[in-house]
């Protein structure tokens, strides 16, 4: 029941990136199609929640026993820069079909702050490592459901006739305040 | 370039929120209020022109491959500076920026900058450049947060003038960031191509 109720308010009553504003730089950049924005929601689960597990784990064992936990900024975003470049090289050498189907968003995870906010977060609830790792995965599914819908709405808007100030990026961003608005619907569910 | 029109470029010409769209997190994120809004942006500024000044400074030491690892340190290290400094100084804004503090060196301008201009450039033109760009995003999230905080709460840097009145709570929620930005960034849009 714990674990469910940690899934469902990730997912959809605090949504990571319309209620709280984490990752809302690739939110807007690769969301003009479906099929990227599911390759990109791929790939961020898997970053998101193999980060999650070893900044954990370097928090419980390495920063919190030597008390030195005011490095955490420096120490998290190294290990997530060092994760995201072992992630492409292993995937490259095992399994060549994900590496394309991934490889191309595995560069631009790394300055996704959606992946540093998450590990930031699950230290701040004070969660363990079992509820961090499935709170990794419902922010990860969360990104990944805000995201594909997105890209559904804005490949219909392209067709659309958009007054001439508005095109691209102002009308894309009141569309987001719409569907935010959606999801705000939600709110007072857990 | 010379310097005054390297400085003044971040304002409006190349300014990073409303033109070149970058840096959206912070933006949205933290500008519920103008205080909040200006002081997430001066925070921002402070990192970029610190980085900004090191990275010239260091930049003919540091191998080619390794360079964008450096900078994120060097750029951590001084979020990890002002991370420290709001707790202790402005406990009460620290508070509401939260998350987002650490969250600078994630911010896209700030590598950014550090990539596309220190790493090329002089010791004094990093600082301006810095200093330009930082300002302009501070200016950004200024307009913002003060559109939002007037429309949303009825009130300027917390002082109210529309008497017992609430305003549009939309403006101060989740949705209303998104709305705010999109309709600023139209009139700026329309007014550019007059």
């Amino acid at each position: 029941m714990e674990y469910f109720v940690i899934v469902i308010s990730a997912i959809f009553v605090s949504n990571i990136v319309l209620a709280q504003f984490l990752g809302v730089c690739p939110f807007l950049g690769v969301s003009n199609k479906i099929s990227t924005s599911v390759g990109m929601t791929g790939a961020v689960i898997f970053v998101m929640t193999l980060a999650t597990i070893v900044t954990y784990l370097i928090n419980d064992l390495i920063l919190v026993p030597f008390d030195i936990t005011y490095l955490k900024t420096i120490s998290y975003i190294l290990v997530i820069a060092a994760l995201v470049q072992m992630v492409e090289i292993i995937l490259k050498q095992v399994s060549p079909s994900l590496y394309q189907a991934l490889g191309v968003f595995l560069p631009l995870i790394t300055t996704n702050c959606a992946v540093l906010g998450v590990a930031l977060l699950v230290i701040q609830k004070d969660f363990n490592l079992m509820e961090s790792t499935v709170y990794a995965i419902a922010n990860g599914i969360g990104f990944g459901l805000a995201l594909v819908i997105f890209a559904g709405l804005r490949e219909h808007l392209d067709m659309m006739n958009v007054p001439k100030g508005m095109k691209g990026m102002p009308v894309a961003l009141i569309t987001a305040a719409i569907l935010a608005m959606a999801f705000m619907g939600f709110t007072g569910m857990v | 370039m010379n310097n005054w029109s390297n400085f003044t470029k971040g304002f409006i010409k190349e300014n990073p929120v409303f033109v070149l769209l970058l840096g959206m997190c912070p933006t949205l994120g933290t500008t519920t209020s103008a205080i909040n809004g200006l002081g997430m942006g001066l925070a921002t500024a402070f990192v970029l022109v610190m980085s900004n000044l090191v990275i010239s400074l260091v930049k003919n030491l540091i191998p080619d491959k390794v360079r964008i690892p450096a900078f994120i340190v060097i750029i951590a290290s001084f979020v990890t500076v002002v991370d420290l400094l709001l707790a202790g100084f402005l406990p009460a804004l620290h508070e509401q920026l939260g998350l987002f503090i650490p969250l600078i060196v994630v911010n896209c301008i700030v590598l950014g900058r550090a990539e596309a201009f220190a790493s090329k450039n002089s010791v004094f033109s990093s600082i301006i450049d810095g200093l330009g760009m930082g300002l302009g995003f501070a200016f950004a999230l200024l307009i913002l947060g003060a559109t939002r905080e007037i429309l949303g709460s009825g009130a300027i840097f917390g002082y109210k003038f529309i008497g017992d009145n609430d305003g549009m709570l939309f403006f101060v929620l989740a949705p209303g960031a998104f709305l705010a930005l999109g309709y600023i960034i139209a009139i700026i849009n329309s007014l550019r191509k007059a």
